[in-house]
């Protein structure tokens, strides 16, 4: 491209680079541009390339044996009703943290975190030992014959767990800002306290719930330390998509192994870009820029 | 007479602060009370009260007959505007506009079509026809408050209840919605509270005055009550820019530092309050009553020039509004004298 022909390019799309009071656009930008290459950019395309070795339909061959659909199918499935969980119960927690004085709030708070930092492998045992027939927890569904751990449900509360901290992190700030007067508005016209909740404390929290609900919800499928340890790993059945991927490169399979890998990415990418889509329409409706 | 909102030894503390307390007060069908008294004197409190968005530690509060201290937010029927107009956000003018109305039970709400034409009469009552399906981020702030007071009459409230609702709004916006609220009152005819601090808003604004001091009412009347027969030194000294003077008072004269000055009426002797306002002083026109006052500063403000002076070193300096084309200049002395005495003995 000569520089006649990049300087025109610069000069109608002016809203790129326009002179500004606040400069630094330049710097930053190829500085955040450079750095997302480097750390996010450059594995995925070797994880492409080496996908490529099998071609579209070698890809397509392996991700569509009747064992990695499964997979797929448990990981997916099970993180997105994790992440629906943990919208619902992160609000509450969220909710009881920012309204409410109670002692013990501030050890509560720090808790919440506790996921993010723990191994997660850790959680997995631990949960496991909870949840099998002769847990504390486990023991008590056993009776009638519910098994959790080494289940799908073994899974799914793994999921919750790690998931956790996600939705409330991002709930609770916007909540802390939401003007009280609004719902005080809401009940001078006559609506009752869950009224109010519905109609306009949780549409003011949305943009925020759905950021909360996409981490969550990335992080569940990506997630491998603790399910593998409470799923039971049963193929059809408990086995989750990852289990697979570190399986095809125990059998150094790792054109297979890239392949799942690379349609994962995709269902990943299409389900993200899904809810940022969702969460610009939201707060477009909050009039956010 | 009928009596629309009685509070009867009204109180309310917050943890250790008392907010308001032993308050009563009494407001007419129909009226346009204004709650006036410096910040923290209790008017934004006993506004909430009323509205149950508190509940008081002691005392009543009546509608008409009906007792409704205990009564909830949701059935007491208010429309309540907020400074900084609290509108949904997520919701079109039309929609925080019909608010009130969808979230009644489905038995009591208006079909469809009755809320999408009420919704279109308060549009053209507020004057802002056409921007129903705008969002409130589009709107200016002015805009704003119309939509927030279409929203709290739309639920036929039995009174409406406005803190500091021009609050955040420009000085010209302010003026222009002034008048225009007036309108809205004598055209609807709703009891409205509107608590504000700015003098010249409630004087101009109101039928009646309450103003309030320390979690109380201090004196309630008329613009022209308050303004020329303010009940109590706070009163005196809180409307009309007045300045407090300490004289000695004796019969029907008091001492205003060397000067002597003669009182319309007999004064108990002792030592007094004289509350000095800018229209209360005149350049004297008869040498023998006139006090010699040095000019210590000359302002221009608005129509008039106004000038500060000292009736005698050591008290308080005094403001008079003097002509525009007056020639007072810092350091000049100029004879005045009392056109008004306003004066408090002290207990």
């Amino acid at each position: 491209m000569s520089v006649a022909a990049l300087r025109g390019w610069t000069s109608s799309h002016r809203s790129f680079r326009e002179p500004s009071a606040l400069p630094g656009f330049g710097i930053t930008f190829g500085f955040a541009v450079s750095y997302l290459s480097l750390i996010v950019l450059l594995p995925l395309a070797v994880l492409l390339a080496r996908a490529a070795d099998l071609g579209l339909d070698g890809i397509w061959r392996v991700a569509t044996t009747p064992r990695v659909l499964a997979a797929l199918q448990v990981s997916f499935f099970i993180s997105a009703a994790a992440a629906l969980v943990n919208a619902v119960f992160g609000s509450i927690a969220a909710w009881v943290l920012v309204r409410y004085e109670f002692p013990g709030k501030r050890l509560l708070d720090a808790m919440i975190d506790l996921p993010f930092a723990l191994p997660t492998a850790v959680a997995g045992i631990a949960l496991a030992a909870l949840y099998a027939t002769n847990g504390w927890i486990g023991s008590l569904f056993a009776p009638w014959g519910i098994k959790i751990a080494f289940t799908p449900w073994g899974i799914l509360i793994a999921l919750i767990f790690i998931g956790l901290p996600f939705v409330v992190r991002t709930v609770q700030p916007v909540l802390q800002d939401l003007d009280r007067e609004v719902e005080e508005a809401s009940a001078t016209l006559g609506a009752s306290r869950a009224q109010t909740v519905f109609r306009v404390v949780l549409p003011a929290l949305l943009p925020a719930l759905l950021t909360g609900v996409a981490l969550a919800f990335a992080r569940a499928v990506g997630e491998y330390g603790s399910v593998i340890f409470i799923a039971g790993n049963m193929p059809f059945v408990s086995e989750i998509a990852p289990l697979l991927i570190v399986t095809k490169l125990e059998e150094f399979d790792y054109a297979g192994a890239a392949a799942i890998a690379t349609v994962m990415l995709a269902i990943s990418f299409l389900a993200l870009l899904a809810i940022n889509g969702l969460q610009a329409y939201s707060r477009r409706r909050l009039g956010h820029a | 007479m009928a009596i629309a909102i009685r509070a009867e030894g009204l109180a309310k503390s917050f943890g250790g602060t008392v907010a308001v307390s032993g308050l009563d007060l009494a407001v007419e069908p129909g009226e346009l009370l204004a709650l006036l008294g410096p910040s923290g004197s209790g008017k934004t409190t006993f506004l909430r009260l009323v509205a149950g968005l508190e509940s008081p530690t002691a005392g009543r509060i009546l509608f008409g007959d009906e007792d409704a201290t205990h009564l909830s937010v949701q059935d007491r029927r208010v429309g309540f505007v907020f400074q900084h107009y609290a509108l949904f956000r997520h919701l079109t003018v039309a929609e925080n506009i019909a608010y009130g109305l969808r979230v009644r039970p489905r038995r009591e709400r208006p079909s469809d079509a009755d809320i999408k034409r009420r919704v279109a009469d308060l549009l053209d009552l507020v004057q802002l026809p056409g921007l129903d399906r705008r969002r409130p981020a589009q709107l200016s702030g002015g805009q704003r408050q119309r939509v927030a007071l279409a929203r709290a009459l739309a639920v036929e409230p039995r009174v409406l209840l406005l803190d500091e609702p021009f609050g955040a709004l420009d000085a010209k916006v302010r003026r222009d919605l002034r008048r225009w609220l007036r309108e809205v009152h004598e055209r609807t005819g709703h009891t409205t509270l509107f608590v504000t601090h700015d003098q010249e808003e409630a004087l101009e604004l109101a039928d009646r005055v309450a103003i309030f001091d320390k979690g109380g009412v201090e004196q309630v009347g008329t613009p022209d009550d308050i303004l020329d027969r303010p009940a109590t030194p706070f009163v005196a000294g809180f409307v009309g820019e007045a300045v407090r003077v300490p004289v000695d008072a004796a019969g029907s004269w008091i001492r205003i530092g060397d000067h002597q000055v003669r009182t319309p009426g007999e004064n108990a002797a002792g030592p007094a309050e004289l509350f000095v306002r800018p229209g209360d002083l005149v350049p004297a026109t008869d040498p023998a009553t006139a006090i010699p006052a040095r000019v210590i500063a000359v302002r221009r403000g608005g129509a008039a020039r106004r000038a500060e002076l000292l009736l005698t070193e050591g008290l308080p300096a005094v403001e008079i509004d003097l002509p525009a084309g007056h020639c007072a200049r810092k350091g000049d002395v100029l004879p005045v004298s009392l056109a008004t005495i306003r004066l408090f003995t002290s207990r």
